[in-house]
């Protein structure tokens, strides 16, 4: 945890290195520390920080999310802002104009609430519970399985294979995701199977 | 990767070329800062559009899309002929001294062995001579007119300076400058970065563009080194975790093939797999393989994978074509060759080639499933959107689940950077509504499809039964355990192979590294380049230490990165045949009589001699290679092709159209415009804008607002050609597709002189689309064109013929 007392130590400091620079020539010094100040107190005491990474390039920028309410004590956690973790090695604290965005990503009103299921010719989405979706998908996967397995190829060869039903993954998943999305899709044999690298 | 961002500030010149780091990558980008800051390091950025890379560079060489081989194979021929070259290295550490085999040519564009029927090589010439002795026959003196230098120098010899203009554009004075910088980086204390990215991959020819800059920094001497490297920036967050994954059609985890069907079983699945050296002393590391895979299948199928049965051998689905990628999956859809599709936090509606075919194709579905944060254009390809999704869908039959999925925010795991640092990130946030993790979802699925097939039977339920499922909570795998699982366990007690009384690891416990892998089903490994992420040590992949001991760049116990938390690839070949490195200022590790050691994992065996054992392990040879003898299928050298829609023929091979080895299918190539089109005279390319992220900025506000319009960029000279107004409206078309944009006149674009013809670009953003918080619009992929690289077949949406007129605007 010395890393974490060294970003607290820098940014009690940050105030004061203000001094040095065009603010502080203009006489602001003293209102902006106090300004930073009492914000960077507020955050630290009131919210919870989290490491992550920022899910956009694959430069994997080091941010912290500052949340309401703790994951780890089996609270409700609303994130409240996002910033750059100036203790990375590769970003050291900046974001880019999507990284400095990124609150906008969790909370955007198009993200996904509820299942939904739209039936064939009709022109809008219904709800639908996550049971009753998710044993329908299997329904559906098992049927055309059974129906288009390929046992052996035409000289008899063992082949295994399921190639009407595929499979595209995604490009910022996690590891832990991907190699269960792996472990799933190719046990059923299913050779369709691509992930965004391809594009 | 072959280093990292943090590296870059290491090194004496980057070239930008495929790639715009500073407006794609900008917090990767302040590593070039840094360099330019403290040690004078130069920037060249080759590009279409004078970027925001190009506007801090120290020279901006323009280039017409398309043609980065021509160019590159210039800076190749160039170093040869004013002897720039880094010889120990290039004799050392490359092919160059192999002899290759009678019968292998190139003429006219073609190597030998094409077969225009099949589209496709009998790469059987392509090979080194194998002497009596099994071994490759190499010449050291370099003077057999065979060896792979000097078919090197005879291949390179067309692209001379003229030519280099006359097919890339570029003006000869600015080639030379560009050469001259570059050559002067053969030597052994100075060292050049390429940082590259889409602008490179999304070519007929992606792979060659890539092998074409590694063959000029094997030439250079500029591979293994501190500030050198081949670096390719990546597009999305883990795009580089779920490839080592293999998480694709013919690949298994950490680079292993999945079966074809001509391996029925598993002794003639490793015949071709054998990886015998192909010189004395060679440490050849996929001679491993066998444990990898068997690890591999233990961890699939636990138990059940046993010696009798081939270790579940026949649990794999065996391949009969090379593989199903992203287009052939969108091809058999449009033949009605697939009934399901599932997209999980992809958007291929947006995303594939040709818009008009890939709705088509889903419309053929029974059933589509999206696993997404966010509302995609795929989960409403059904919807009418007017002319951005001109669709009915009363006729429109796809049954279309859209699943709601936890973002990074909410989610605990690793992802690996470009640098092949796999870091560790934890949820911070309550999923919104009734979302759910990914491997909830992925479990769920598998859980119900086990019962099914428990209850029911059905076709060989078996690899489906007994997948090895052996999480605390079977709904619910937690992060912690798949990673564990990825980085392996002992099944038995693990004994070092020269010392039995030395225990690697007892049986339970975590593997501490790929070393400990065995063959004989004593140990499971979900991805063996992985291991040591998460061994008895703890969590790696959380590691936050701040060190980095001479600000050497390394960050050595940040993270882990693969293999080995290794930091620099083929490090070996930094240090001389003594093991001394090449510049005392840039050592990454060296000899000591006894052992290797320095600021990284070396990348040898620790007591290999460097006088015997060459530093690119993993190569049969010991050594790099310039020429890649039958493992690409366009060819061991690269060519320029054109691309399939090209505004000139191609000067070098007129017969020759688009990559001759490239994949096409049939009724595609009907949808090209032909090469120097009067109907499409314009030369398209596609990028994104630094304010935006693909589709998913579209639904942020913030990014929406601050790039708020689909446009398309022009130079001055083509809108007062066309009697196009600076923010006036225009349509341009392909054979494919047509958009109505805002036009943006710039000076960024410039017209070029190809082939004595001037060659107009036309520059197409991505972005917009249907759903989110952007306006609606339109992207390039209503124009592009569906085919791809030979080799791994990434879509060509970096260069395609369209026209460009005058519009009223917007119809809705």
């Amino acid at each position: 945890m010395n890393l974490e007392l060294s970003r607290r130590a820098f940014l009690q400091t940050a105030g004061a290195g203000l001094a040095g620079t065009t603010l502080g020539a203009f006489g602001f010094a003293d209102i902006e520390a106090a300004h930073a100040a009492a914000i960077r107190s507020f955050k630290l005491a009131n919210t919870t920080e989290t490491r992550n990474t920022c899910p956009y390039c694959s430069v994997a920028c080091g941010i912290i999310l500052y949340s309401k309410g703790d994951l780890r004590k089996g609270e409700q956690a609303d994130i409240t802002h996002i910033e750059g973790d100036t203790d990375h090695p590769t970003n050291r604290g900046t974001l880019c104009p999507k990284g400095s965005a990124l609150l906008g990503f969790v909370k955007s009103p198009t993200r996904l609430q509820h299942p939904m299921v739209r039936k064939p010719g009709s022109d809008k989405f219904e709800p639908i519970g996550w049971e009753d979706a998710l044993n329908r998908i299997a329904r559906l996967m098992k049927d055309d399985r059974d129906k288009n397995f390929v046992a052996r190829n035409n000289d008899g060869v063992t082949v295994n294979r399921w190639i009407t039903t595929g499979f595209l993954a995604a490009s910022a998943s996690t590891n832990e995701t991907a190699f269960a999305t792996y472990k799933v899709v190719r046990s059923a044999g299913m050779l369709v199977f691509d992930n965004q690298a391809r594009v | 990767m072959t280093n990292s961002w943090t590296d870059i500030r290491n090194t004496d010149l980057v070239v930008i070329m495929g790639g715009n780091a500073a407006e794609a990558h900008p917090c990767g980008f302040k590593w070039v800062t840094e360099a330019k800051a403290n040690r004078g390091a130069k920037l060249i950025v080759i590009d279409p559009r004078f970027t925001r890379s190009a506007s801090v560079s120290d020279l901006y060489a323009p280039i017409r899309q398309g043609t980065d081989i021509a160019f590159l194979l210039g800076l190749i021929n160039y170093c040869i002929q004013h002897d720039k070259v880094q010889w120990d290295y290039v004799k050392a550490f490359t092919n160059a001294t192999y002899v290759v085999k009678e019968g292998f040519t190139y003429q006219d564009g073609l190597f030998s062995g094409y077969n225009e029927a099949k589209r496709d090589y009998d790469k059987s010439s392509w090979d080194y001579d194998i002497g009596p002795d099994g071994f490759a026959v190499v010449d050291e003196t370099l003077q057999n007119p065979r060896c792979v230098w000097n078919l090197l120098k005879n291949h390179v010899s067309v692209y001379a300076p003229e030519m280099v203009e006359r097919i890339c554009g570029t003006p000869t004075d600015k080639f030379l400058k560009v050469a001259a910088m570059v050559a002067e980086t053969s030597s052994p204390t100075k060292a050049m970065t390429s940082m590259y990215a889409l602008g490179w991959t999304q070519h007929s020819k992606g792979s060659q563009n890539i092998r074409a800059m590694a063959m000029l920094q094997l030439v250079l001497g500029n591979i293994g080194i501190r500030g050198g490297g081949m670096n390719a920036l990546r597009g999305h967050s883990n795009i580089q975790g779920l490839t080592d994954l293999g998480l694709m059609s013919n690949l298994l985890p950490g680079y292993l093939t999945l079966p074809t069907q001509k391996e029925p079983d598993l002794a003639a699945y490793m015949s071709t797999r054998g990886f015998k050296p192909l010189r004395p002393n060679q440490m050849s590391y996929w001679q491993n393989y066998r444990k990898f895979f068997v690890s591999f299948q233990k961890s699939m199928w636990g138990d059940a994978a046993t010696p009798e049965n081939d270790f579940a051998y026949d649990y794999l689905p065996k391949l009969d074509l090379p593989g199903y990628d992203l287009l052939r999956a969108f091809e058999l859809m449009h033949q009605g060759k697939m009934n399901g599709y599932f997209c999980q936090g992809f958007n291929p509606l947006q995303a594939a080639p040709n818009k008009k075919k890939v709705t088509e194709s889903l419309s053929k579905l029974k059933f589509l499933v999206i696993m997404d944060p966010l509302d995609t254009e795929t989960g409403r390809f059904w919807e009418n959107h007017g002319p951005y999704n001109d669709v009915d869908p009363s006729q429109i039959q796809t049954e279309v689940y859209q699943l709601p999925s936890t973002c990074f925010a909410e989610d605990d795991g690793s992802l690996v950077n470009s640098g092949r640092w796999l870091q560790w990130h934890w949820a911070g946030g309550t999923p919104p509504g009734e979302a759910k993790r990914d491997t909830w979802i992925m479990a769920q699925l598998h859980l119900r499809l086990k019962e099914l097939y428990t209850k029911e039977g059905g076709a060989f339920p078996d690899p489906i039964v007994k997948l090895n499922w052996p999480y605390a909570d079977p709904g619910d795998p937690k992060a912690e355990e798949l990673a564990q699982e990825i980085n392996g366990r002992a099944l038995a007690r693990v004994t070092d192979t020269t010392d039995p009384t030395k225990v690697l690891a007892e049986a339970g416990k975590l593997l501490p590294a790929f070393a400990a892998l065995r063959d004989d089903g004593s140990t499971a490994c979900g991805c063996w380049i992985y291991s040591g992420c998460f061994n008895e040590n703890g969590n790696n992949m959380a590691r936050r230490d701040t060190s980095d001991p001479d600000d050497a760049g390394f960050y050595s116990k940040w993270a882990f990165s693969w293999p080995a938390n290794r930091r620099i690839l083929y490090n070996r070949a930094s240090a001389d045949l003594t093991g001394k490195p090449w510049d005392p200022s840039r050592k990454v590790i060296a000899w000591d009589g006894q052992k290797w050691s320095g600021y990284d994992v070396p990348d040898i065996a620790p007591t290999a001699k460097p006088d015997q054992v060459g530093p690119f392990i993993m190569n049969p040879e010991g050594v790099s290679r310039l020429f890649t003898r039958g493992m690409m299928r366009d060819g061991p050298f690269p060519a320029h092709y054109e691309p399939f829609e090209s505004p000139i023929v191609n000067p070098v091979a007129p017969k020759v159209r688009g990559n001759p080895a490239a994949r096409v299918f049939e009724g595609d190539m009907a949808q090209f415009a032909e090469a120097a089109s009067k109907e499409f005279p314009y030369a398209a390319t596609s990028y994104r804008l630094t304010e935006h992220f693909h589709f998913w900025t579209k639904h942020v506000i913030v990014n929406a607002v601050m790039q708020p319009e689909f446009f398309v960029e022009i130079s001055e000279q083509l809108a007062a050609e066309k009697g196009i107004t600076k923010g006036g409206w225009v349509r341009v078309w392909s054979k494919r597709g047509s958009v109505v944009a805002k036009a943006m006149v710039t000076k960024r674009i410039k017209p070029l002189t190809c082939d004595g013809k001037i060659v107009h670009i036309v520059g197409i953003p991505l972005h917009w689309g249907f759903t989110g918080a952007a306006k609606k619009g339109f992207g390039p992929n209503m124009l592009t064109p569906f085919v791809g690289d030979a080799n791994i077949e990434t879509p060509e949406y970096k260069a395609f013929l369209v026209n460009i007129e005058p519009a009223p605007g917007p119809v809705a």
